[in-house]
């Protein structure tokens, strides 16, 4: 009997293994800096070259932090359920403009439209290094000390919205 | 004879434009010495690029391979150590930019699974030589052993018989 339940016992735990891998998609790549706090950096807002904005001005309650290009085409993708969030008024959505050009967000915001209150303008991607972007769109759900709570690789959709963004949100804003 | 020779013009051409175009990359960076430069290749080529995954931060040509190699060629330049730069990439993309993961407890499966499978295979293995010979070396009874006697002798006279 042993002889027959062996290599039976062997075949389900690699079916196990190999189910478990069918499901796991290789490129989301968790965040080092989730429950970190978030990395500093000063960038001209994307709508006034003139003026700066930096993490402090994020601090202080809690945000989400969206990494957008006006190249990214799930960017576009996304885009509509940002307004959606925003409509909500639960939280305020900041946005860091990645590699980009500064006309063309401009153009994207107008055409569009804009959910963000801010959106910080990072050319070189410099700052999107810290951040650890590799790929846009991301999205970061940051609390009001400025710590780093969670962070969403590709587009979002109602459902992330409704099911991971606004119910962390609501925690957080309950039990900073 | 012509399209033989176009042929085999094309072939090289295809194979020689990848390596070609690896160091045309690379070409933008200025070192002191050859030790300096091929210190900093090593140090790419052990790094992974995260938007393609399956290649180092010397191949891949995605636009963030290309941030991140002038990042790393900055950072070789000011004078930081190999483990200053791995820190720097690995406190903002995780142990995933590293193609060699660092021992720790959630990585022991990893690096010390397949000592363990062989282990067990060898300890299997060794139980199923074990029985084999205690079964060999069985006792057979001594009507049993006349029987096999007298069979052996058959076929020996057997095999004399034309």
């Amino acid at each position: 009997m042993a002889r027959y339940l062996v290599p039976l016992g062997i075949f389900l735990v690699l079916v196990a293994f190999l189910y478990r891998g069918l499901s796991l998609d290789p490129k989301l790549v968790p965040s080092p800096l989730v429950g970190k706090p978030m990395p500093a950096f000063t960038l001209t807002r994307l709508q006034d070259p003139n003026t700066t904005i930096s993490d402090t001005d994020i601090k202080g309650k809690v945000a989400v932090l969206n990494i957008w290009a006006t190249w990214c085409v799930s960017c576009r993708a996304e885009h509509g359920a940002l307004l959606e969030l925003a409509k909500t008024g639960k939280v305020d959505i900041y946005g860091l403009n990645y590699k980009d050009e500064r006309a063309a967000a401009q153009q994207w915001l107008r055409q569009l439209g804009d959910p963000y209150v801010a959106n910080a303008f990072d050319d070189t991607g410099r700052v999107g290094i810290d951040w650890g972007v590799y790929g846009a769109p991301e999205t970061f759900v940051i609390d009001s000390q400025g710590i780093i709570r969670h962070k969403h690789v590709g587009p979002l959709t109602a459902e992330v919205i409704n099911e991971q963004i606004l119910p962390l949100v609501a925690k957080l804003q309950t039990s900073p | 004879m012509m399209k033989n020779f176009l042929t085999t013009l094309t072939i090289l051409l295809v194979l020689g434009s990848g390596p070609l175009h690896a160091t045309a990359t690379l070409e933008s960076f200025k070192f002191a010495d050859a030790a300096a430069e091929q210190h900093f290749k090593d140090l790419i080529a052990e790094l992974r690029c995260l938007v393609c995954q399956n290649q180092s931060l010397a191949d891949s040509d995605a636009e963030l391979a290309h941030d991140l190699r002038a990042e790393v060629y900055e950072m070789v330049q000011a004078g930081k150590s190999d483990e200053e730069i791995v820190e720097f990439l690995v406190a903002r993309y995780g142990d995933f930019v590293l193609y060699k993961p660092p021992v720790k407890p959630s990585t022991y499966l990893l690096w010390f699974g397949p000592f363990a499978l062989m282990l067990l295979a060898g300890v299997l293995l060794l139980r199923a030589v074990r029985r084999q010979k205690r079964s060999a070396t069985a006792e057979i009874s001594d009507a049993d052993r006349k029987r096999l006697d007298d069979l052996l002798g058959e076929r020996n006279s057997g095999e004399q018989k034309p």
